[in-house]
Protein backbone atom coordinates (compact mmCIF):
# COMPACT_ATOMS: atom_id res chain seq x y z
CA UNK A 1 0.00 0.00 0.00
CA UNK A 2 1.76 2.84 -1.11
CA UNK A 3 1.44 6.05 0.85
CA UNK A 4 1.35 10.03 -0.60
CA UNK A 5 4.59 11.76 -1.38
CA UNK A 6 4.48 13.97 1.44
CA UNK A 7 4.59 10.84 3.66
CA UNK A 8 6.97 9.50 2.54
CA UNK A 9 9.88 7.98 4.11
CA UNK A 10 12.46 9.21 1.56
CA UNK A 11 11.16 12.42 2.44
CA UNK A 12 12.04 12.11 6.16
CA UNK A 13 15.21 10.94 6.41
CA UNK A 14 17.52 13.64 8.70
CA UNK A 15 20.33 15.85 7.37
CA UNK A 16 23.38 15.06 9.24
CA UNK A 17 23.49 17.85 12.25
CA UNK A 18 19.83 17.40 13.16
CA UNK A 19 19.17 17.17 16.52
CA UNK A 20 17.61 13.74 17.96
CA UNK A 21 16.02 15.28 20.93
CA UNK A 22 13.17 16.58 18.78
CA UNK A 23 12.01 12.80 18.45
CA UNK A 24 10.77 11.97 22.09
CA UNK A 25 8.61 14.71 21.52
CA UNK A 26 7.04 13.83 18.60
CA UNK A 27 6.43 10.57 19.84
CA UNK A 28 4.85 12.31 22.74
CA UNK A 29 2.99 14.23 20.63
CA UNK A 30 1.29 10.65 20.05
CA UNK A 31 1.45 8.35 22.99
CA UNK A 32 -0.26 11.56 25.12
CA UNK A 33 -3.34 11.32 23.20
CA UNK A 34 -3.75 7.75 22.81
CA UNK A 35 -3.09 6.99 26.38
CA UNK A 36 -6.37 8.72 26.58
CA UNK A 37 -7.79 4.97 26.44
CA UNK A 38 -7.42 4.74 29.99
CA UNK A 39 -9.32 7.53 31.07
CA UNK A 40 -12.45 5.74 29.68
CA UNK A 41 -14.30 5.49 33.21
CA UNK A 42 -14.93 8.91 33.61
CA UNK A 43 -17.65 9.21 31.17
CA UNK A 44 -18.88 5.63 31.69
CA UNK A 45 -21.80 6.17 34.18
CA UNK A 46 -22.45 9.49 31.69
CA UNK A 47 -23.13 6.77 28.34
CA UNK A 48 -24.57 4.35 30.60
CA UNK A 49 -27.26 6.76 32.15
CA UNK A 50 -27.55 8.09 28.46
CA UNK A 51 -28.31 4.94 26.60
CA UNK A 52 -30.14 3.25 29.29
CA UNK A 53 -28.07 0.38 29.49
CA UNK A 54 -25.56 -1.72 31.90
CA UNK A 55 -21.90 -1.19 32.85
CA UNK A 56 -20.75 -4.21 30.47
CA UNK A 57 -22.59 -2.54 27.43
CA UNK A 58 -20.41 0.57 28.03
CA UNK A 59 -18.05 -1.69 28.93
CA UNK A 60 -17.23 -3.07 25.47
CA UNK A 61 -16.66 0.05 24.40
CA UNK A 62 -12.86 -0.28 25.79
CA UNK A 63 -12.78 -3.56 25.48
CA UNK A 64 -13.21 -3.61 21.73
CA UNK A 65 -10.72 -0.84 21.53
CA UNK A 66 -8.20 -2.68 22.89
CA UNK A 67 -8.43 -6.05 21.03
CA UNK A 68 -7.97 -3.75 18.06
CA UNK A 69 -5.15 -2.25 19.53
CA UNK A 70 -3.61 -5.66 19.33
CA UNK A 71 -4.88 -6.66 16.41
CA UNK A 72 -4.21 -3.77 13.79
CA UNK A 73 -0.46 -3.60 15.89
CA UNK A 74 0.14 -7.13 14.37
CA UNK A 75 -1.61 -6.86 11.37
CA UNK A 76 -0.09 -3.32 10.22
CA UNK A 77 3.61 -3.69 11.81
CA UNK A 78 5.28 -4.23 9.04
CA UNK A 79 3.65 -1.69 7.30
CA UNK A 80 4.23 1.00 9.48
CA UNK A 81 8.09 0.08 9.54
CA UNK A 82 8.21 -0.03 5.58
CA UNK A 83 6.31 3.29 5.24
CA UNK A 84 8.18 5.17 8.19
CA UNK A 85 6.87 7.25 11.29
CA UNK A 86 5.46 9.86 9.94
CA UNK A 87 2.77 7.56 7.82
CA UNK A 88 1.92 6.16 10.57
CA UNK A 89 1.84 9.11 12.75
CA UNK A 90 -0.62 10.44 10.01
CA UNK A 91 -2.95 7.58 10.13
CA UNK A 92 -2.83 6.96 13.42
CA UNK A 93 -4.38 10.28 13.89
CA UNK A 94 -6.63 10.42 11.41
CA UNK A 95 -8.44 7.23 12.84
CA UNK A 96 -8.06 8.23 16.41
CA UNK A 97 -9.65 11.15 15.89
CA UNK A 98 -12.28 10.12 13.90
CA UNK A 99 -12.99 7.17 15.94
CA UNK A 100 -13.80 10.05 18.24
CA UNK A 101 -15.86 12.02 15.42
CA UNK A 102 -18.33 8.47 14.88
CA UNK A 103 -18.20 8.08 18.37
CA UNK A 104 -19.91 11.56 18.69
CA UNK A 105 -22.59 11.15 16.47
CA UNK A 106 -23.20 8.17 18.06
CA UNK A 107 -24.18 9.36 21.55
CA UNK A 108 -25.70 12.13 19.94
CA UNK A 109 -27.91 9.84 17.34
CA UNK A 110 -28.62 7.72 20.33
CA UNK A 111 -26.72 4.95 18.30
CA UNK A 112 -24.15 2.89 20.77
CA UNK A 113 -23.58 0.75 18.01
CA UNK A 114 -21.72 3.71 16.62
CA UNK A 115 -19.79 3.98 19.50
CA UNK A 116 -18.40 0.51 19.34
CA UNK A 117 -17.44 1.15 15.49
CA UNK A 118 -16.14 4.79 16.00
CA UNK A 119 -14.38 4.64 19.49
CA UNK A 120 -14.11 0.69 19.41
CA UNK A 121 -12.68 -0.54 16.11
CA UNK A 122 -12.49 2.49 14.04
CA UNK A 123 -10.37 4.59 17.29
CA UNK A 124 -8.71 1.28 18.43
CA UNK A 125 -6.84 1.02 14.71
CA UNK A 126 -5.40 3.96 15.41
CA UNK A 127 -4.60 3.26 18.54
CA UNK A 128 -2.46 0.08 17.76
CA UNK A 129 -0.71 2.00 14.66
CA UNK A 130 -0.07 5.56 16.82
CA UNK A 131 1.58 2.77 19.71
CA UNK A 132 3.95 1.43 17.79
CA UNK A 133 4.46 4.56 15.49
CA UNK A 134 7.42 5.80 17.31
CA UNK A 135 9.08 2.55 18.98
CA UNK A 136 11.48 1.68 15.84
CA UNK A 137 12.06 5.40 15.10
CA UNK A 138 13.21 5.86 18.71
CA UNK A 139 15.45 3.02 18.79
CA UNK A 140 16.91 3.98 15.86
CA UNK A 141 17.79 7.34 16.54
CA UNK A 142 19.24 6.00 20.09
CA UNK A 143 20.70 2.67 20.16
CA UNK A 144 23.11 3.69 22.59
CA UNK A 145 19.83 3.87 25.17
CA UNK A 146 17.24 1.96 23.65
CA UNK A 147 15.56 1.60 26.86
CA UNK A 148 15.43 4.99 27.77
CA UNK A 149 13.83 6.00 24.38
CA UNK A 150 11.00 3.85 24.41
CA UNK A 151 10.51 4.62 28.32
CA UNK A 152 9.93 7.90 26.98
CA UNK A 153 7.38 7.16 24.47
CA UNK A 154 5.48 4.68 26.10
CA UNK A 155 5.17 6.93 29.47
CA UNK A 156 3.69 9.45 27.33
CA UNK A 157 0.73 6.50 27.18
CA UNK A 158 0.55 6.57 30.66
CA UNK A 159 0.75 10.42 30.98
CA UNK A 160 -2.22 10.47 28.26
CA UNK A 161 -4.60 9.01 30.97
CA UNK A 162 -3.71 11.86 33.61
CA UNK A 163 -4.03 14.56 31.26
CA UNK A 164 -7.64 12.79 29.60
CA UNK A 165 -8.92 12.25 33.04
CA UNK A 166 -9.13 15.79 34.76
CA UNK A 167 -9.24 17.63 31.04
CA UNK A 168 -12.55 15.54 30.11
CA UNK A 169 -13.92 16.39 33.62
CA UNK A 170 -13.19 20.24 33.00
CA UNK A 171 -14.89 20.07 29.46
CA UNK A 172 -18.12 18.10 30.41
CA UNK A 173 -18.36 20.50 33.14
CA UNK A 174 -18.53 23.03 30.59
CA UNK A 175 -20.98 21.48 28.31
CA UNK A 176 -23.31 20.75 30.94
CA UNK A 177 -23.24 23.32 34.00
CA UNK A 178 -25.31 21.04 35.78
CA UNK A 179 -22.28 18.36 36.11
CA UNK A 180 -20.16 19.08 39.25
CA UNK A 181 -17.14 17.13 38.76
CA UNK A 182 -16.30 17.25 42.69
CA UNK A 183 -19.35 15.53 43.55
CA UNK A 184 -19.02 11.50 43.14
CA UNK A 185 -23.19 11.12 42.42
CA UNK A 186 -23.33 13.85 39.79
CA UNK A 187 -23.11 12.65 36.08
CA UNK A 188 -23.01 14.60 33.10
CA UNK A 189 -25.79 14.68 30.33
CA UNK A 190 -25.16 12.35 27.04
CA UNK A 191 -24.64 16.08 24.82
CA UNK A 192 -21.91 16.59 27.09
CA UNK A 193 -19.87 13.70 26.39
CA UNK A 194 -20.34 13.96 22.42
CA UNK A 195 -19.54 17.51 22.43
CA UNK A 196 -16.28 16.20 24.80
CA UNK A 197 -15.61 13.74 22.54
CA UNK A 198 -16.42 16.07 19.56
CA UNK A 199 -13.77 18.27 21.09
CA UNK A 200 -11.05 15.51 22.21
CA UNK A 201 -11.65 14.08 18.60
CA UNK A 202 -10.02 17.89 17.05
CA UNK A 203 -7.62 18.77 19.71
CA UNK A 204 -5.99 15.01 19.43
CA UNK A 205 -5.70 15.28 15.48
CA UNK A 206 -4.01 18.79 15.51
CA UNK A 207 -1.53 17.35 18.55
CA UNK A 208 -0.60 14.29 16.59
CA UNK A 209 -0.04 15.82 13.28
CA UNK A 210 2.10 17.78 15.13
CA UNK A 211 4.38 15.07 15.84
CA UNK A 212 3.89 13.74 12.63
CA UNK A 213 5.23 16.38 11.44
CA UNK A 214 8.15 17.09 13.23
CA UNK A 215 9.38 13.27 13.11
CA UNK A 216 12.41 12.21 11.10
CA UNK A 217 14.03 9.02 10.59
CA UNK A 218 18.33 9.12 10.89
CA UNK A 219 19.77 8.39 7.70
CA UNK A 220 21.49 4.49 7.20
CA UNK A 221 24.99 5.92 8.50
CA UNK A 222 23.78 7.82 10.99
CA UNK A 223 24.65 7.27 14.46
CA UNK A 224 25.56 9.16 17.64
CA UNK A 225 28.60 10.78 18.46
CA UNK A 226 31.13 8.99 20.35
CA UNK A 227 28.87 5.89 20.22
CA UNK A 228 30.48 2.21 19.26
CA UNK A 229 28.22 -0.05 17.98
CA UNK A 230 30.59 -2.91 18.83
CA UNK A 231 30.00 -2.05 22.62
CA UNK A 232 26.73 -3.13 22.16
CA UNK A 233 26.96 -6.46 20.91
CA UNK A 234 29.41 -7.59 23.74
CA UNK A 235 26.41 -7.23 26.43
CA UNK A 236 24.60 -11.11 26.29
CA UNK A 237 21.40 -11.50 24.45
CA UNK A 238 21.92 -8.52 22.10
CA UNK A 239 22.22 -8.68 18.47
CA UNK A 240 23.89 -7.06 15.67
CA UNK A 241 21.77 -9.21 13.43
CA UNK A 242 18.30 -8.75 11.96
CA UNK A 243 15.45 -10.74 11.77
CA UNK A 244 12.62 -10.07 10.16
CA UNK A 245 9.13 -10.42 11.53
CA UNK A 246 7.73 -13.11 9.58
CA UNK A 247 10.72 -15.17 11.05
CA UNK A 248 10.26 -13.78 14.09
CA UNK A 249 7.09 -15.50 15.14
CA UNK A 250 8.53 -18.86 14.49
CA UNK A 251 11.64 -18.70 17.54
CA UNK A 252 10.85 -19.61 20.36
CA UNK A 253 12.10 -16.00 21.81
CA UNK A 254 9.46 -14.58 20.31
CA UNK A 255 6.52 -17.13 22.11
CA UNK A 256 8.58 -16.82 25.37
CA UNK A 257 8.58 -13.25 25.25
CA UNK A 258 5.06 -13.01 24.63
CA UNK A 259 4.43 -15.33 27.87
CA UNK A 260 6.19 -12.77 29.58
CA UNK A 261 4.14 -9.86 28.65
CA UNK A 262 1.14 -11.68 28.88
CA UNK A 263 1.65 -13.11 32.26
CA UNK A 264 2.86 -9.58 33.73
CA UNK A 265 0.35 -7.44 32.16
CA UNK A 266 -2.55 -10.02 33.39
CA UNK A 267 -0.94 -9.35 36.64
CA UNK A 268 -1.18 -5.91 36.73
CA UNK A 269 -4.03 -5.12 35.30
CA UNK A 270 -5.99 -7.84 38.08
CA UNK A 271 -4.99 -4.89 40.49
CA UNK A 272 -5.39 -1.87 37.95
CA UNK A 273 -9.42 -3.13 37.23
CA UNK A 274 -10.21 -3.26 40.56
CA UNK A 275 -8.29 -0.52 42.63
CA UNK A 276 -10.37 2.00 43.85
CA UNK A 277 -13.01 -1.31 45.09
CA UNK A 278 -9.81 -3.11 46.51
CA UNK A 279 -8.38 -1.08 48.74
CA UNK A 280 -12.22 -0.53 50.77
CA UNK A 281 -12.66 -4.05 50.35
CA UNK A 282 -8.99 -4.62 52.07
CA UNK A 283 -10.12 -2.59 55.24
CA UNK A 284 -13.49 -3.36 55.42
CA UNK A 285 -14.99 -3.83 58.87
CA UNK A 286 -18.36 -5.11 57.88
CA UNK A 287 -20.53 -2.79 55.92
CA UNK A 288 -18.19 -0.58 56.51
CA UNK A 289 -14.62 0.38 55.10
CA UNK A 290 -11.83 2.34 56.70
CA UNK A 291 -10.86 4.06 53.47
CA UNK A 292 -13.08 6.10 51.97
CA UNK A 293 -14.48 7.03 48.65
CA UNK A 294 -12.01 10.30 48.80
CA UNK A 295 -8.88 8.10 49.64
CA UNK A 296 -9.80 5.31 47.23
CA UNK A 297 -9.80 7.83 44.22
CA UNK A 298 -6.61 8.44 45.58
CA UNK A 299 -4.81 5.36 45.36
CA UNK A 300 -6.33 5.16 42.27
CA UNK A 301 -4.43 8.44 41.05
CA UNK A 302 -1.24 7.38 42.93
CA UNK A 303 -1.34 4.03 40.84
CA UNK A 304 -1.24 5.83 37.99
CA UNK A 305 1.39 8.07 38.73
CA UNK A 306 3.57 4.59 39.21
CA UNK A 307 2.20 3.16 36.37
CA UNK A 308 3.65 6.61 34.40
CA UNK A 309 6.69 6.11 36.70
CA UNK A 310 7.84 2.75 36.46
CA UNK A 311 7.34 2.92 32.33
CA UNK A 312 10.67 5.43 32.18
CA UNK A 313 12.14 4.55 35.47
CA UNK A 314 12.41 0.60 34.57
CA UNK A 315 13.34 0.83 30.58
CA UNK A 316 15.55 3.05 31.25
CA UNK A 317 17.75 1.16 34.25
CA UNK A 318 17.65 -1.68 31.75
CA UNK A 319 19.92 0.11 29.36
CA UNK A 320 22.34 -0.25 32.28
CA UNK A 321 21.60 -3.66 34.13
CA UNK A 322 20.32 -5.70 30.72
CA UNK A 323 16.92 -6.64 29.86
CA UNK A 324 16.68 -10.02 30.99
CA UNK A 325 17.45 -9.41 34.71
CA UNK A 326 15.01 -6.02 35.06
CA UNK A 327 12.48 -8.67 33.83
CA UNK A 328 13.04 -11.11 36.37
CA UNK A 329 12.97 -7.82 39.04
CA UNK A 330 9.38 -7.17 36.83
CA UNK A 331 8.23 -11.23 37.50
CA UNK A 332 10.48 -12.12 40.91
CA UNK A 333 9.59 -9.24 42.64
CA UNK A 334 6.25 -9.24 41.75
CA UNK A 335 5.77 -12.97 42.72
CA UNK A 336 6.97 -11.31 46.45
CA UNK A 337 5.10 -8.53 46.56
CA UNK A 338 1.88 -10.63 45.81
CA UNK A 339 2.29 -13.03 48.69
CA UNK A 340 2.82 -9.52 51.20
CA UNK A 341 0.14 -8.19 49.25
CA UNK A 342 -1.90 -11.53 49.98
CA UNK A 343 -0.88 -12.19 53.85
CA UNK A 344 0.24 -8.78 55.46
CA UNK A 345 -1.69 -6.61 52.96
CA UNK A 346 -4.82 -6.02 55.07
CA UNK A 347 -2.35 -5.29 58.38
CA UNK A 348 -1.75 -1.61 57.59
CA UNK A 349 -2.93 0.73 54.66
CA UNK A 350 0.82 1.44 54.26
CA UNK A 351 1.97 -2.39 53.10
CA UNK A 352 -0.89 -2.29 51.14
CA UNK A 353 -0.44 0.97 49.25
CA UNK A 354 3.28 0.46 48.48
CA UNK A 355 3.33 -2.90 47.71
CA UNK A 356 0.32 -2.41 44.81
CA UNK A 357 2.27 0.98 43.55
CA UNK A 358 5.65 -0.94 43.13
CA UNK A 359 3.69 -3.98 41.64
CA UNK A 360 2.07 -1.37 38.74
CA UNK A 361 5.21 0.49 38.11
CA UNK A 362 6.72 -3.15 37.17
CA UNK A 363 3.42 -3.69 34.93
CA UNK A 364 4.31 -0.19 33.26
CA UNK A 365 8.04 -1.22 33.13
CA UNK A 366 6.97 -4.27 31.27
CA UNK A 367 5.33 -2.37 29.11
CA UNK A 368 7.97 -0.04 28.12
CA UNK A 369 11.06 -2.21 28.12
CA UNK A 370 9.60 -4.75 26.03
CA UNK A 371 10.25 -3.10 22.32
CA UNK A 372 14.22 -2.62 23.62
CA UNK A 373 13.89 -6.61 24.48
CA UNK A 374 12.91 -7.55 21.12
CA UNK A 375 15.80 -4.96 19.68
CA UNK A 376 18.54 -7.21 21.37
CA UNK A 377 16.96 -10.23 20.24
CA UNK A 378 16.07 -9.38 16.62
CA UNK A 379 17.47 -6.35 15.74
CA UNK A 380 16.57 -2.99 14.83
CA UNK A 381 15.42 -4.19 11.37
CA UNK A 382 11.92 -4.81 11.52
CA UNK A 383 11.54 -4.16 15.45
CA UNK A 384 8.49 -2.02 15.00
CA UNK A 385 6.32 -5.26 13.17
CA UNK A 386 7.92 -7.33 15.92
CA UNK A 387 6.58 -5.46 18.81
CA UNK A 388 3.28 -5.09 16.85
CA UNK A 389 2.93 -8.73 16.75
CA UNK A 390 4.07 -8.79 20.61
CA UNK A 391 1.40 -6.44 21.51
CA UNK A 392 -1.63 -9.31 20.78
CA UNK A 393 -0.62 -10.49 24.34
CA UNK A 394 -1.46 -7.11 26.27
CA UNK A 395 -4.68 -7.47 24.34
CA UNK A 396 -4.97 -11.11 25.71
CA UNK A 397 -4.09 -10.26 29.05
CA UNK A 398 -6.84 -7.65 28.39
CA UNK A 399 -9.53 -10.16 28.43
CA UNK A 400 -7.57 -12.61 30.90
CA UNK A 401 -6.59 -10.33 33.81
CA UNK A 402 -10.20 -8.85 34.43
CA UNK A 403 -11.41 -12.19 34.33
CA UNK A 404 -9.76 -14.15 36.87
CA UNK A 405 -10.40 -10.97 39.47
CA UNK A 406 -14.07 -10.78 38.49
CA UNK A 407 -14.34 -14.66 38.36
CA UNK A 408 -13.18 -15.66 42.00
CA UNK A 409 -14.77 -12.06 43.41
CA UNK A 410 -17.99 -13.28 41.88
CA UNK A 411 -17.67 -16.84 43.36
CA UNK A 412 -16.56 -14.93 46.92
CA UNK A 413 -19.44 -12.70 47.24
CA UNK A 414 -21.32 -10.00 46.12
CA UNK A 415 -19.66 -6.21 45.69
CA UNK A 416 -19.80 -4.03 48.75
CA UNK A 417 -19.71 -6.71 51.34
CA UNK A 418 -16.09 -8.14 49.96
CA UNK A 419 -13.17 -8.54 52.05
CA UNK A 420 -9.25 -9.09 51.93
CA UNK A 421 -9.91 -12.88 52.06
CA UNK A 422 -11.89 -12.56 49.00
CA UNK A 423 -9.17 -11.16 46.74
CA UNK A 424 -6.47 -14.00 48.21
CA UNK A 425 -7.03 -16.71 45.14
CA UNK A 426 -7.29 -14.22 42.85
CA UNK A 427 -3.80 -12.72 44.21
CA UNK A 428 -2.49 -16.27 44.35
CA UNK A 429 -3.58 -16.73 40.77
CA UNK A 430 -1.53 -14.09 39.82
CA UNK A 431 1.53 -15.77 41.91
CA UNK A 432 0.96 -18.51 39.80
CA UNK A 433 0.94 -16.53 36.49
CA UNK A 434 4.15 -14.67 37.26
CA UNK A 435 6.19 -17.81 38.25
CA UNK A 436 5.26 -18.63 34.81
CA UNK A 437 6.20 -15.48 33.34
CA UNK A 438 9.56 -15.72 35.24
CA UNK A 439 10.35 -19.04 33.85
CA UNK A 440 9.69 -18.11 30.23
CA UNK A 441 12.20 -15.13 30.98
CA UNK A 442 15.05 -17.64 31.95
CA UNK A 443 14.44 -19.69 29.27
CA UNK A 444 14.93 -17.15 26.82
CA UNK A 445 18.04 -17.35 25.20
CA UNK A 446 19.65 -15.47 21.87
CA UNK A 447 18.21 -16.14 18.56
CA UNK A 448 19.31 -19.03 16.50
CA UNK A 449 21.71 -18.05 13.38
CA UNK A 450 19.14 -19.69 10.96
CA UNK A 451 16.61 -17.10 11.82
CA UNK A 452 18.75 -14.20 10.45
CA UNK A 453 19.12 -12.29 7.17
CA UNK A 454 21.41 -13.15 5.14
CA UNK A 455 24.29 -10.77 5.23
CA UNK A 456 24.08 -9.35 1.79
CA UNK A 457 20.76 -8.22 2.78
CA UNK A 458 21.62 -7.15 6.59
CA UNK A 459 24.61 -5.40 5.79
CA UNK A 460 23.28 -3.27 2.44
CA UNK A 461 23.03 -0.42 4.48
CA UNK A 462 26.59 -0.66 5.52
CA UNK A 463 28.06 -1.51 2.16
CA UNK A 464 25.95 1.40 0.91
CA UNK A 465 26.96 4.17 3.16
CA UNK A 466 30.49 2.75 2.87
CA UNK A 467 30.49 3.35 -0.91
CA UNK B 1 16.90 6.02 1.57
CA UNK B 2 19.17 5.53 -1.12
CA UNK B 3 17.15 7.77 -2.93
CA UNK B 4 18.46 10.81 -0.91
CA UNK B 5 20.24 12.78 -3.44
CA UNK B 6 23.92 14.64 -2.42
CA UNK B 7 22.00 17.86 -1.63
CA UNK B 8 19.60 16.50 0.39
CA UNK B 9 22.33 15.47 3.00
CA UNK B 10 23.77 18.94 2.99
CA UNK B 11 24.52 19.40 7.05
CA UNK B 12 21.77 20.93 8.83
CA UNK B 13 21.03 22.37 11.95
CA UNK B 14 18.04 22.22 14.42
CA UNK B 15 16.94 25.12 15.66
CA UNK B 16 17.01 25.42 19.86
CA UNK B 17 13.66 26.92 19.63
CA UNK B 18 12.04 24.00 17.89
CA UNK B 19 13.04 21.61 20.86
CA UNK B 20 12.33 23.90 23.38
CA UNK B 21 8.73 24.76 21.70
CA UNK B 22 8.49 20.89 20.73
CA UNK B 23 9.50 19.88 24.14
CA UNK B 24 6.71 22.88 25.88
CA UNK B 25 4.05 21.77 24.15
CA UNK B 26 4.24 18.04 25.08
CA UNK B 27 5.47 18.72 28.61
CA UNK B 28 2.98 21.46 29.62
CA UNK B 29 -0.08 19.23 29.27
CA UNK B 30 1.82 16.58 31.23
CA UNK B 31 2.56 18.77 33.90
CA UNK B 32 -1.09 19.56 34.06
CA UNK B 33 -1.89 16.52 34.26
CA UNK B 34 0.75 15.40 36.73
CA UNK B 35 -0.16 18.47 39.06
CA UNK B 36 -4.15 17.11 39.04
CA UNK B 37 -3.64 13.82 39.71
CA UNK B 38 -1.09 14.31 42.28
CA UNK B 39 -3.90 16.81 44.05
CA UNK B 40 -6.59 13.57 43.18
CA UNK B 41 -3.83 11.27 45.15
CA UNK B 42 -3.20 13.44 48.46
CA UNK B 43 -6.52 12.45 49.06
CA UNK B 44 -5.06 9.23 49.99
CA UNK B 45 -3.08 10.94 52.91
CA UNK B 46 -5.69 13.33 53.99
CA UNK B 47 -9.22 11.60 52.89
Amino acid sequence: MAVPSFLARERIIAKPGFNRWLIPPAALAVHLCIGQAYATSVYKAALVKHFDTSLTAIGIIFSIAIVMLGLSAAVFGTWVDRNGPRAAMFTAACFWSAGFLVGSLGISTGQLWLVYLGYGVIGGIGLGIGYISPVSTLIKWFPDRPGLATGMAIMGFGGGALIASPLSRQLMDMYDPSYNPADKTSVPVGSAVAMLFLTLGLVYLVFMLFGAFIVRVPADDWKPAGFDPSTVKQKALVTTESVSAANSIKTPQFWLLWVVLFCNVTAGIGILEQASPMIQDFFRDGTTSAVAATAAAGFVGLLSLFNMGGRFLWSTTSDYIGRKPIYMIYLGGGIVLYIILATLGSTATWIFVLTAAIIISFYGGGFSTAPAYLRDLFGTYQVGAIHGRLLTAWSAAGVAGPLIVNTVLDSRGTPGELVAGDYRPALFIMVGLLAVGFVANLLIKPVAGKWHEPKSDAVRTAERSAA
Amino acid sequence: MSSTSTTDRQPTHTPAALIAFAWTLVGVPLAYGLYQTVKTATSLFTG
